[in-house]
């Protein structure tokens, strides 16, 4: 229980500081927002009173505090180029990227650990080397390479989807679901390998050392009750990873969505990284940073659940 | 010499990944090395005659919309890509180094400190911390090459101060310290050479993510501009064309996938070494 | 591992499981048409986002193609480049062309029910005046002297100074009084009325029933923003997209089996436009001299296959009445005139200078490649640095912060006055600081000019000086080529950077 209050702890820190940090670096930046709210052909007069409005005149922690706030509550402020609340541009698009990144992880999940498996039981196998050769081709592939070939061979050559007929989930939820499948395994595809590669590694680890040795020797391995265990431990540092993994894929989607024509959060990232369009950039970028800060605490938090033994780092 | 030359003669032939990754590494390198010296022809002249064409002897991986010579153009654009690759790693692996070791050697608040903006430079993907830098400097491939490197050094501060924490309190460590070496001393000297095999494999792992993520970010369009192109900028050019003219795209994808192929195999290769 | 076995059944049931989920994820991704197969529906895709929906407050021909189909003025432009009446239905004009005279068009209402009164035609008007003391949205509007209601269906608009050209301007869109947020749910008269708009998603229209002309035939109406240029042929070919405007020639050939073709002009003045405030283009043999160096019929052949129609000066062919052909041949290609014009300018050894494009128009990339390698002829290095169209917008466009770029320049309304008033030194709009007190001069004679003859020959002697001074290096009127899918007929194309969709219709089984 300490620990996991510690480790609340920690994560609030990280996301004060990750709050700092986005509102320094945007709030560094030369340009006036007000301007930029505003455009250039704006008479001085209204300038000097938006910028009181928006409280630009305020110093800075007073801004920041405000900001924060405004972000915990939800509201991001106003978009510098379609003049409407940030909060409205994103909420309708998250669906969209965070279906894509889950039917990623579970398509890495439901192919990595049954194979990772297989071949770390198969291991020195043709079938084990091949594969392992296979994994490292397919982790050599960049994603939107990828992306383009999967988008040629069944999209154009199969006809397995239409490219760029992306259906939102406001109008069609299967159809969006379908169209989201290839974009996932885009995105899955290098995760897979990667999964993979570290499960059988950890597994044969696991299994060369000395607790399972001598339950070897005793016999022990018939009721798979070993098998059980040096699975266990061998999941510990994938868990981790898959971890990691999860944030990974939504970033791995803001070059996907380029290629597949998919209006999700990265197209809207994008264009407003190229547009200065800041309260938008933000306010995406500090949700994925709140998204990957709480899902390295839950990684934490379980991976304390599977393996007590764990104490503090460096303590 | 013809020791390591047997060593390495021994190797290649017990060592499939060792033999596979020099051969293609040597393949892109030998690439990019002649490529500075010559390519068939200017990587930027064009030439409407022969738009968009296929493989074929003058131009052995066909020509781009411009009429440009598309492996003139891959042996310029991997050079790029390379450098790029290259200059971020160095940067991560540095400014990384120093962060980790000193953190790691001196702990209390200033660990406590940059571990947490480390923490938080970890909540963001490489790919995202590179772009949101890149959009406060703006587009171009110095802002890439600096964006991505920063974007690195969380990764290789983490590994080092691990390392280093480990070796802080062993035996050899206390020794020289009780024989009253500098600070300095004992983590440049001491500490550093002692964990270089733990750097090196991250460098090279690094590597091969920067080319990625390199590839990635020009596919955005927020890399190098035209009309000289890295390899994932001629990429998402490429991209239209595949019906007509395959070769356009494929050429500069599997010259990608070779270079960080290469660079694996030489990884698990070095790995395995005997 | 080997030999030591773990639990084989759960291993296989596990990849049972996976198999079953790919199977069946697989067999529910087959081929799904999105468009097409409803002919009274159609998606367009165009290359980038629309930057409002206020009909008064957007900039970009992008923005006002898209919105033509929804707004209209007291007249509008037809595809022959004549005026018709439009929300009035009748007009007349005073013989000192001060006094414009407009019947409201009977029975015309607007996509929200309502029945347009003189009384919105006043508002409309007055909005783009700057009567409240800001700067005019319209700059020509500040000649209004006043707009007056003559009775319910009358309204009189009067100019301060005669002015034979201003019924080019009263396209401008009228809109309704009662409307408190035009920026967010625009209301006009036009064949489509606006259902929705999702940034950088897409934009979606309805056809209005009640329009008071020929009404649309396809009923729905969806513009796709489509911002990857790549992504065009797959999206057509894959069946996202029924149409597209304005794609290059190269990938009409890759459609051409598939799709209708249409090929006509953008109407657009592309250049390489120089700032010439800045050093080194601050010197007219500089500018001169990239003209000798930039051939326009090469950057056409690598660009468009060839099609596209050269320009001297800034002004497109298909305005006939005002075009000049013959000052396509100020500047023939010459590189040692350019260089001689270069060293006569101090600058023997080259100079260095960046072409900021905007990334989504394909051919304006191109084409700044195709001059880049051009002007390495004469020693001169172009850097080309490419930016997002709002980027592009605010940097180069309003706050002409800017070397060189290439884009191309439409005309908004039918008079050559849309063209050639930007280049008046004091222009707001003058995006090359073109400084010249000879063209300011013969401008405003052709502005104050109320013959008709005599207002052409000043705007063609506008031209004249544009080409001699090497304002910037004209290039060309990009080819048109517009992609429609085969179940569609009917485009058409205007003299004005605009998309009528009221016009495309299924065709007849």
């Amino acid at each position: 229980m300490k620990y996991i209050i510690k480790k609340l702890g920690m994560m609030i820190a990280t996301l004060l500081v990750v709050s700092i940090c986005v509102f320094l670096a945007f709030s560094i930046i030369p340009g006036d927002p007000a301007l930029r709210l505003l455009g250039t052909e704006a008479s001085p007069e209204l300038l000097a009173q938006t910028r009181q409005q928006m409280g630009l005149t305020d110093p800075l922690p007073v801004r920041y505090l405000r900001w924060f706030l405004g972000f915990i509550r939800g509201d991001f402020g106003v978009s510098y180029n379609y003049k409407t609340p940030v909060a409205g541009m994103i909420v309708s698009k998250i669906p969209i990227t965070l279906t894509m990144a889950a039917m990623a992880f579970l398509m890495t999940i439901l192919i990595s650990i049954p194979l990772g498996i297989f071949t770390a039981k198969h291991e020195g196998s043709w079938l084990d080397r091949g594969i392992i050769v296979i994994n490292q081709i397919i982790m050599a592939v960049p994603p939107f390479f990828s992306g383009i070939l999967i988008t040629f061979i069944f999209g154009m050559i199969l006809r397995l989807f239409t490219p760029g007929g992306f259906v939102n989930y406001t109008a069609d939820v299967g159809r969006f679901v379908r169209y989201l499948f290839f974009p996932s395994v885009a995105i899955a595809l290098p995760k897979i390998a990667m999964t993979v590669r570290m499960l059988r590694g950890s597994l044969i680890d696991e299994a060369a050392k000395d607790y399972s040795r001598t339950a070897y020797s005793r016999g022990n391995n018939t009721n798979g009750v070993l098998y059980r265990h040096i699975l266990k431990n061998a999941l510990i540092p994938v868990i981790t990873f898959l971890g990691m993994t999860l944030a990974d894929m939504v970033a791995g989607s803001i070059v996907i969505e380029q290629v597949f024509s998919i209006p999700g959060i990265s197209r809207i990232l994008l264009t407003s990284i190229s547009n200065r369009d800041y309260p938008v950039v933000e306010a995406i970028i500090m949700g994925i940073a709140t998204i990957v800060i709480v899902v390295n605490f839950l990684v934490d938090v379980i991976y304390r659940i599977i393996d007590p033994r764990i104490g503090f780092e460096d303590e | 010499m013809s020791k390591v030359g047997k060593k390495l003669k021994k190797n290649m032939r017990d060592n499939p990944y060792l033999a596979a990754g020099l051969v293609i590494t040597g393949m892109v390198l030998l690439l990019i090395i002649v490529g500075l010296f010559w390519t068939p022809y200017e990587p930027t002249a064009m030439n409407a005659k022969e738009k968009l064409s296929g493989i074929s002897l003058r131009h052995p991986m066909g020509t781009d919309n411009m009429g440009r010579d598309v492996l003139s153009r891959v042996m310029y654009g991997s050079r790029i890509t390379l450098f790029i690759a290259m200059g971020t790693v160095a940067i991560g692996a540095f400014a990384g180094t120093i962060i980790g070791a000193v953190t790691g050697y001196f702990g209390g608040m200033l660990d406590e400190v940059m571990m947490r903006i480390i923490d938080a430079m970890f909540a963001f993907p490489s790919i995202l911390l590179a772009l949101v830098i890149i959009s406060i400097f703006g587009t171009g491939w110095v802002q890439l090459l600096v964006s991505l490197g920063i974007a690195f050094v969380p990764s290789f501060a983490r590994i080092v101060r691990g390392e280093v924490l480990r070796c802080r309190n062993m035996d050899y460590v206390e020794n020289a310290r009780l024989q009253g070496v500098s600070d300095l001393r004992m983590i440049f000297v001491h500490i550093l050479p002692n964990i270089k095999g733990v750097l090196a494999s991250a460098i090279l792992i690094g590597f091969n993510n920067a080319v990625l993520a390199e590839a990635g970010l020009s596919y955005l369009g927020v890399g190098s501009q035209p009309p000289y192109a890295s390899l994932g900028r001629m990429l998402s050019d490429a991209q239209q064309y595949m019906f007509t003219t395959p070769s356009y795209v494929l050429c500069p994808g599997i010259v990608i996938v070779l270079m960080v192929l290469g660079f694996a195999f030489l990884g698990e290769g070095i790995s395995r070494w005997k | 591992m080997t030999g030591r076995s773990f639990n084989r059944k759960a291993v296989s049931k596990l990849l049972t499981i996976v198999l079953a989920t790919l199977t069946i994820a697989l067999s529910g991704c087959s081929s799904d048409k999105t468009a097409g197969d409803d002919s009274s529906k159609i998606t367009i895709g165009i290359p980038q986002d629309i930057s409002g929906l206020d009909p008064h407050n957007i900039t970009g021909a992008g923005t006002k193609e898209v919105l033509f189909n929804v707004f209209e003025g007291l007249v509008k432009p037809d595809e022959n480049g004549n005026l018709n009446p439009a929300v009035a239905s009748d007009y007349t004009i005073s013989d000192d062309s001060k006094v414009y005279s407009f019947t409201l068009r009977d029975g015309i209402r607007f996509h929200d029910g309502s029945a347009v009164t003189a009384e919105d035609i006043k508002y409309s008007l007055e909005r783009n005046c700057g009567l409240d003391g800001s700067e005019p949205l319209i700059k020509s509007f500040s000649n209004i002297e006043s707009v007056s209601i003559v009775d319910d269906s009358h309204v009189d608009v009067v100019l301060t100074e005669g002015d034979s050209d201003f019924l080019t301007q009263l396209t401008v869109a009228i809109i309704p009084k009662s409307n408190q947020t035009p920026d967010s749910t625009p209301i006009g008269t036009g064949p489509y009325k606006f259902v929705s708009w999702s940034p950088q998603e897409s934009v979606v229209m309805t056809r209005f029933d009640d329009y008071w002309g020929e009404k649309a035939f396809i009923k729905d109406v969806t513009f796709k923003i489509t911002s990857n240029p790549d992504a065009i042929v797959m999206d057509l070919k894959g069946g996202s997209i029924d149409m597209f405007p304005r794609i290059t020639s190269t990938q009409a050939e890759q459609l051409k089996d598939e799709f209708m073709i249409y090929e006509g002009t953008m109407n657009l003045v592309q250049a390489l436009y120089i700032n010439n405030a800045e050093k080194p283009f601050d010197d007219v043999r500089v500018r001169q001299a990239l003209c000798y160096a930039i051939n326009p019929q090469e950057i056409m052949d690598f660009v468009s296959d060839g099609a596209g129609a050269e320009i001297g000066s800034a002004m497109f062919p298909s305005y006939s009445k005002y075009f000049l052909p013959e000052l396509n041949d100020t500047y023939n290609t010459d590189t040692d005139k350019a260089k001689e014009l270069l060293a006569q300018a101090g600058y023997q050894n080259g100079f260095e200078f960046t072409i900021t494009v905007p990334s989504n128009y394909t051919q304006h990339v191109d084409t700044a490649q195709v001059v880049s390698e051009q002007l390495k002829a004469i020693g001169v290095t172009a850097n080309i640095q490419e930016v997002e169209w709002n980027t592009w917008l605010s940097d180069v466009y309003t706050d002409k912060n800017y070397q060189a770029t290439v884009v191309g320049i439409d005309a908004s309304t039918l008079s050559a006055s849309s063209l050639l008033a930007r280049y008046v030194s004091d222009s707001p709009k003058n995006l090359v600081h073109f400084n010249s007190r000879e063209y300011d001069e013969t401008y405003s004679k052709a502005v104050a000019t109320a013959d008709d003859k005599e207002k052409t020959e000043y705007y063609k002697e506008c031209e004249r000086i544009l080409s001699k001074e090497a304002a910037s290096v004209y290039i060309q009127d990009l080819p048109e080529f517009v992609a429609l899918n085969r179940k569609f007929t009917g485009y058409v194309f205007y003299p004005i950077y605009v998309q009528d969709i009221a016009r495309i219709r299924p065709v007849e089984q």
